[in-house]
């Protein structure tokens, strides 16, 4: 296989000295986010991203593999140990886990959520090897409308599918729209929305922007609610899993990872569906085999919807690398990091970049193993760092935002914005807005704007041009059904959201603690 | 004094070092025939704090005080500074004693960790007890 071929050069290229360090450092940074909740991997990543400019790419990406996969590990020791989801894909582990922990049992859920991880990332990340270069190679072929279509449609399944409210979540997708906007129109040279200040025509850095909503408004949320009734964590040692904990394990990671896969693969993106159905297939399965432990701590519980949850992650690569499409605020972030050190993403990033896409392939699976090696005996270490109080905690995240916002043009007007996007961030997870779609807005809004303009020169600015591809109206199709469909799904089957609200799980200010991946 | 009955507070946390804070001022209520307040505090601005009582320690300890057959009140409390929390009811309820249990510590520790035990021992206006658990435990 020619693939795998081009992965052994990616180990190759991973597996010098420098770089296992980088990934080192990856997997612990992104596992100590993923365990606060709150700060995610997407905050990590926006906090490095002025740092990883006196850094190879490929460097830097090793270690955002690892942060990514490491918030996602980090997630599910919170929502085990406290039953706190850090993220909404963790509410179904949570669920679970929590129970399994209460039970005296918490061993064995944060096994089978560390192994069940390992096994749905790698599973998943050779997926990926498989399908992305086969994607990439039809992408270079689209057409600028059918491309235009494809990004409308990451946008509305990002915006409506996800997340609870699609009102909030177009609102949020519009803002970030428009503050992609401002600045100097590349095709013409007039100025936008910059108010007749030369900085602003000089666009907002994205940097500002990710580090403005991620970083300062999560700091000035939390400030706004400082004391908060602490929780007790359960005390765990070292996990491990018997021979009968395995048995039981291991079909839920691999139909875990069966839902998880496809789910992110799609620019549909999300954890939370797959993990759903996951809970759900497992609790059928359990029912019928007469051994129903669901809502006493099944250990099914945990290792489905855990292994949906990374096999999601690790989907999500397949349209980053091969339609330079985000899916997550992550993988958004990692998508400017590129353009950062002037790569263009899309369907040729494949073929321009191979070195780079190999590394950062080979370097998932390196940090899954080094996730697996570090997590079973770190987490009572892990389980500690819930007791590191806020204000300290965020002082050091708002040095960090501060620097890095000011370090990526050297203007004080930058930390001018800075505090602007970050009372926007205050107010966003105020009025309950999802963070993602607007990240989203920022990043892909120009992007999309590109190719629109692309299409319409093509065309001699007929609009129809737009809907001229075979694949662009089935992609408005698909739209049209994701617009719809929400709505009627939900009236006919509870949400995640309402399923863990029946179990009592203590989702207190969910959307505060929300971690965007 | 109010009504001739005195009143002990006890800075609880549901650990050895609460545990043998309030027996000693459950003790001395008996002895002078008073009543006690357990007082129960946290900064609150960690996620986690294993000195603030769950759902079940409290139970655990209403039980436990109900059985003594003193008089007893519980209270829990958020605030910036737990010793400042466990002063404000010592001085609500006019205490006659405070009992804090004591942690041993190394003058270096000292130095490093600060202590709500000192800023107890030197913010209140009555007696202020502070007793250890056994060296062994």
């Amino acid at each position: 296989m020619e693939n795998l071929g081009l992965l052994m050069d990616g180990f190759g290229a991973v597996l010098t000295p420098e770089n296992l360090l980088y990934a080192v450092i990856g997997v612990l940074l992104g596992t100590f986010v993923g365990v606060l909740p709150g700060i995610g991997p997407a905050m990590a990543v926006a906090l490095l991203l002025p740092v990883t400019y006196g850094l190879e790419p490929i460097s830097a990406f090793i270690m955002f593999a690892g942060i990514y996969y490491g918030g996602m590990y980090g997630g599910s020791t919170t929502a085990i140990l406290l039953n706190t989801p850090g993220e909404s894909a963790s509410v179904m582990t949570a669920l679970e886990g929590n129970r399994m922990a209460r039970a005296g049992r918490a061993a064995q859920a944060l096994a089978t959520a560390a192994i069940g991880s390992f096994v749905a990332g790698t599973i998943g990340t050779l997926l990926v090897v498989f399908f992305a270069p086969a994607l990439a190679s039809v992408a270079v072929e689209i057409g600028a409308p059918s491309y235009f279509a494809l990004m409308v449609l990451a946008m509305v399944m990002v915006t409506s599918v996800l997340g609870g409210s699609p009102l909030r979540g177009f609102i949020a997708l519009f803002l970030g729209l428009t503050i992609g906007l401002v600045g100097l129109d590349l095709n013409t040279g007039q100025s936008r929305l910059s108010f007749d200040q030369p900085l602003l025509a000089d666009r907002i850095d994205v940097v500002v922007v990710a580090v403005g909503i991620f970083a300062l408004g999560e700091a000035l949320w939390v400030a706004a609610h400082l004391r908060r009734s602490p929780a007790h964590v359960i005390p765990v040692g070292r996990p491990w899993m018997s021979r009968s904990d395995l048995k039981r394990s291991w079909g839920p990671w691999l139909r875990g990872t069966a839902y998880g896969f496809p789910f992110g693969a799609l620019p549909a993106g999300g954890a939370e569906i797959p993990t759903f159905l996951s809970y759900i297939t497992e609790k059928r399965i359990a029912a019928r085999k007469g051994r129903d432990e669901f809502g006493e701590g099944a250990i099914e519980g945990v290792a489905g919807p855990e292994a949906a949850n990374n096999a999601s992650a690790a989907g999500t690569f397949v349209p980053l690398l091969a339609l330079g499409l985000p899916v997550t605020a992550t993988s958004a972030v990692m998508l400017a990091a590129l353009q950062g050190y002037g790569i263009e993403p899309g369907p040729g990033l494949m073929t321009d970049q191979p070195e780079l896409v190999w590394a950062l392939l080979a370097s998932l699976l390196i940090g899954n193993v080094l996730l697996l090696v570090l997590n079973l005996p770190l987490a009572p270490v892990w389980a500690k760092l819930l007791r590191i109080p806020r204000p300290q905690l965020y002082a050091g995240i708002l040095f960090f935002a501060a620097l890095g916002a000011y370090a990526a043009n050297l203007q004080a007007f930058d930390l001018f914005l800075l505090l602007l996007l970050g009372l926007l961030g205050l107010m966003m997870r105020r009025f309950a807005l999802p963070v993602l779609p607007l990240i989203l807005g920022v990043i892909l809004g120009p992007l999309m704007e590109f190719r629109l303009r692309e299409a319409m020169a093509i065309s001699g600015g007929d609009v129809s041009a737009l809907w001229s591809e075979p694949l662009a109206v089935v992609i408005y199709v698909v739209v049209s059904i994701a617009v719809v469909a929400p709505f009627a799904v939900r009236r006919l089957r509870p949400t995640p959201a309402a399923l863990a609200a029946d179990a009592n799980l203590t989702t207190e200010d969910t959307h505060a603690e929300e971690k965007v991946r | 004094m109010n009504d001739g009955a005195s009143t002990i507070v006890v800075g609880w946390t549901p650990d050895e070092f609460g545990e043998v804070a309030l027996h000693r001022g459950v003790e001395e209520a008996r002895l002078r025939a008073g009543r006690v307040v357990v007082v129960n505090a946290t900064r609150g601005d960690a996620l986690v704090d294993d000195r603030y009582a769950d759902e079940e320690q409290l139970a655990r300890l209403t039980s436990e005080l109900s059985a003594s057959g003193v008089e007893v009140d519980v209270r829990r409390s958020m605030g910036a500074d737990v010793a400042d929390q466990v002063l404000a009811v010592a001085e609500e309820v006019s205490a006659d004693l405070v009992v804090i249990g004591l942690r041993r510590r190394s003058p270096v520790g000292k130095l490093l960790m600060g202590s709500v035990a000192q800023r107890i021992l030197l913010g209140a206006d009555c007696a202020v007890l502070a007793v250890k658990p056994p060296a062994q435990a």
